[in-house]
């Protein structure tokens, strides 16, 4: 294909010089033959000489002048990405694009595309995986080529939210292919959604703290105005209750920024036995506080996955000081890792595990909703926010990694985040 | 690549069904969405609007149903051909039904938009719906690309559903328990939550009709359910 590119291409230009240049070749070739009619030279040099004049004046090296055709405008631009393959072009644009013929099979997927959606088979309909009705009626404007411009808004809100404004435009002429571009529109989107989702979090979360504030200002101010007992008892309560609702706004604010976070996947290699050492260090002065010793069970070998150590480290800090609050009876916390390279290649795994009294069955599927609480009276003693399992569940969702609490009764329990095997870097 | 540029007629039917069968699971998402979010707002307008819509993905059941037997009729479909034909009238009855359990829930949000109720109630709910609706893109998705690589997974996800689906199960009987004036109101979200559970189930049928088309094999075996809401008893004191 690209030989036959070139060699058309080369005619092409062969055919242009030519044209430029036809007074100066006819002069010669003129020139030429009334030499050889005059016997000055033989026939067949006569003919060199012809072929050679023509050769030089086609595809000798010429001025560089704009052509004088009525595609003038047009021509540098194109001839200037001819030599380029279409797949680089694609390749080299960061928002994802497809191109799709007529019925809506998949024709090519650049690599931003494949990133975003999953994998693309060439053949596979478009309509199929983006099915919602604003994109289908947006898909059959465009191929009965209706008035442009054709723009849709493609929203996914599972697993996590994303936002797509997708412009769909023809390719060239009578091609019958198109060529949809997804502009990522996550970003503004969730800016917008955090500000709302705040407000309602924070009015309805802070209502209870602050009406208790209220409360007792009231009661300060009213009967208990002499009491210098009773002043002192509710002025305690009054300062754990702010401290709680600082709490509460800390921690709505690292959830709303983890959402704000656009869809990339985490690239830089981490190992997660050096995580797990940062957060025992950093939790062990919480867990002596409460009488719990914290057991580090980690293999000889670095452990390294795809990831952000940051997160990473919020995540367990995370589990471990649920399981120094909530297992404190049992005295101990272990942590431990698994490489996951044995014969399964499941994939690295940490699981924090606890001794205390475990969690009952039923609230287990729903320990990672916001403000979900197995027993608010130990949660709020605890200074739970009912936010941090939520913050885990939603790093780990970045992570493609799934966590699994286990809790027989009566023997504690056990988070365990299962890391995916393709992310590891363990070789 | 299959050498299937030239589009002859019979390649034309089987993009029909395809494209019927994009239309329907768009539209059972948006569904079902749309009604979990209508219930959680106490939104009647869009209640309605999802009632109405179920017409349209009866209409596109039918297509398929027609459709499918003229060719199975004219064509007489061998192997990959057939496979795809009779899984699209499956996957499409599944649809079918996931609009109808959307529709369901959209009618009970008149009856639960007379009181206002504690956002606590919708909490587990909407989390419920993510799962389903995270189950149906999935095998939805597996439709489209035909790759089998990550079916295994609704399966689990298929678990997570009936787990949380029995402890909101409790939780409902709970707050019944508490307060009588409650019952009507938990009775209504307790339905809902089954349509939603049912529509996990429907998700799974997809994921197995898909496995079928693409490997020609049936899914290895189920195992046992993990729903043990019928295990639930209130404690008598």
């Amino acid at each position: 294909m690209a030989v036959d590119e070139a060699i058309d291409r080369w005619m092409r230009r062969g055919a242009s010089n030519l044209r430029r240049a036809k007074w100066l070749v006819a002069t010669g070739c003129a020139a030429i033959v009334v030499l050889a009619w005059l016997g000055g030279l033989d026939w067949p040099v006569a003919g060199l000489a012809l072929a050679a004049v023509l050769a030089v004046a086609a595809f000798g090296p010429g001025a560089r002048a704009p052509l004088p055709t009525s595609a003038g405008a047009a021509a540098p631009a194109s001839a200037g990405l001819q030599p380029y393959s279409a797949e680089y072009l694609a390749a080299a644009i960061p928002d994802p694009l497809v191109m799709i013929d007529q019925a809506g099979a998949i024709v090519h997927a650049n690599d931003a595309a494949r990133a975003a959606f999953g994998d693309f088979r060439a053949g596979t309909l478009i309509q199929l995986r983006f099915r919602t009705p604003e994109f289908q009626s947006f898909l059959s404007g465009l191929r009965e080529g209706a008035a442009e411009p054709h723009v849709t808004d493609y929203a996914e809100r599972v697993p996590i939210e994303r936002w797509f404004r997708v412009v769909g435009r023809p390719l060239g002429h009578g091609t019958e292919l198109f060529v949809l571009v997804f502009k990522d529109q996550s970003e503004t989107r969730r800016i917008d959604r955090m500000r709302s989702d705040f407000i309602a979090n924070a009015s309805h979360e802070l209502r209870t703290p602050l009406a208790s504030v209220a409360g007792f200002i009231e009661t300060l101010r009213g009967p208990a105005r002499n009491d210098a007992k009773a002043r002192d008892h509710f002025l305690q309560i009054m300062q754990d209750q702010t401290a709680r609702m600082a709490r509460l706004i800390d921690d709505l604010l690292s959830l709303s920024r983890l959402e704000m976070k656009t869809y990339a996947a985490p690239s830089r290699a981490v190992d997660l036995r050096q995580v797990i050492d940062r957060v025992i260090d950093a939790m062990n002065h919480l867990a002596a506080e409460v009488g719990v010793t914290i057991v580090r069970e980690v293999p000889p070998v670095p452990v390294e996955i795809l990831g952000q150590p940051d997160e990473l480290i919020q995540v367990f800090e995370n589990l471990v000081e649920n399981a120094c609050k909530y297992g404190q009876s049992g005295g101990k916390v272990v942590v431990s890792l698994d490489a996951g390279t044995g014969a399964e290649a499941s994939g690295p795994s940490v699981t924090v595990r606890d001794f205390g009294p475990g969690i009952p069955e039923e609230h287990i599927p729903r320990l990672t909703e916001r403000f979900y609480r197995v027993d608010a009276e130990t949660s709020r003693a605890q200074k739970g926010t009912g936010l941090g399992l939520a913050i885990v569940k939603h790093i780990l969702t970045r992570y493609n990694a799934r966590l699994t609490i286990r809790s027989p009764s009566g023997e504690g329990a056990a988070f365990t985040v299962q890391f995916p095997p393709s992310q590891s870097r363990s070789s | 690549m299959k050498s299937d540029h030239i589009m002859n007629a019979y390649d034309q039917e089987l993009k029909f069904l395809a494209n019927r069968i994009a239309f329907m699971g768009g539209h059972a998402e948006r569904m079902v969405d749309q009604a979990v979010q209508a219930l959680v707002a106490s939104n009647t307008d869009l209640a309605r609007k999802v009632v109405a819509d179920d017409m349209a993905l009866d209409e596109a059941q039918r297509d398929i149903d027609d459709k499918a037997v003229i060719i199975i009729a004219r064509r007489q479909p061998m192997a990959d051909d057939l496979r795809e034909i009779i899984g699209a009238i499956r996957i499409s009855s599944d649809l079918e039904r996931v609009g109808d359990l959307g529709k369901n829930i959209a009618k009970r949000v008149v009856s639960l938009s007379d009181a206002a109720q504690p956002i606590q109630l919708f909490r587990g709910l909407e989390a419920l719906a993510q799962l389903a609706l995270t189950q149906l893109k999935e095998v939805l998705d597996a439709y489209a690309t035909r790759s089998v690589a990550r079916i295994g997974q609704v399966r689990d996800r298929d678990d997570d559903i009936d787990a949380m689906y029995t402890s909101l199960f409790r939780e409902l009987l709970t707050y019944m328990m508490e307060d009588p004036r409650n019952i009507a109101s938990c009775t209504h979200l307790l339905f809902c939550a089954k349509n939603i559970e049912r529509i996990g189930d429907h998700a799974t049928n997809i994921a197995e009709t898909v496995y079928h088309i693409v490997t020609g094999d049936q899914m290895p075996a189920e195992r046992p359910k993990e729903d043990k809401s019928h295990k639930v008893v209130i404690p008598t004191k």
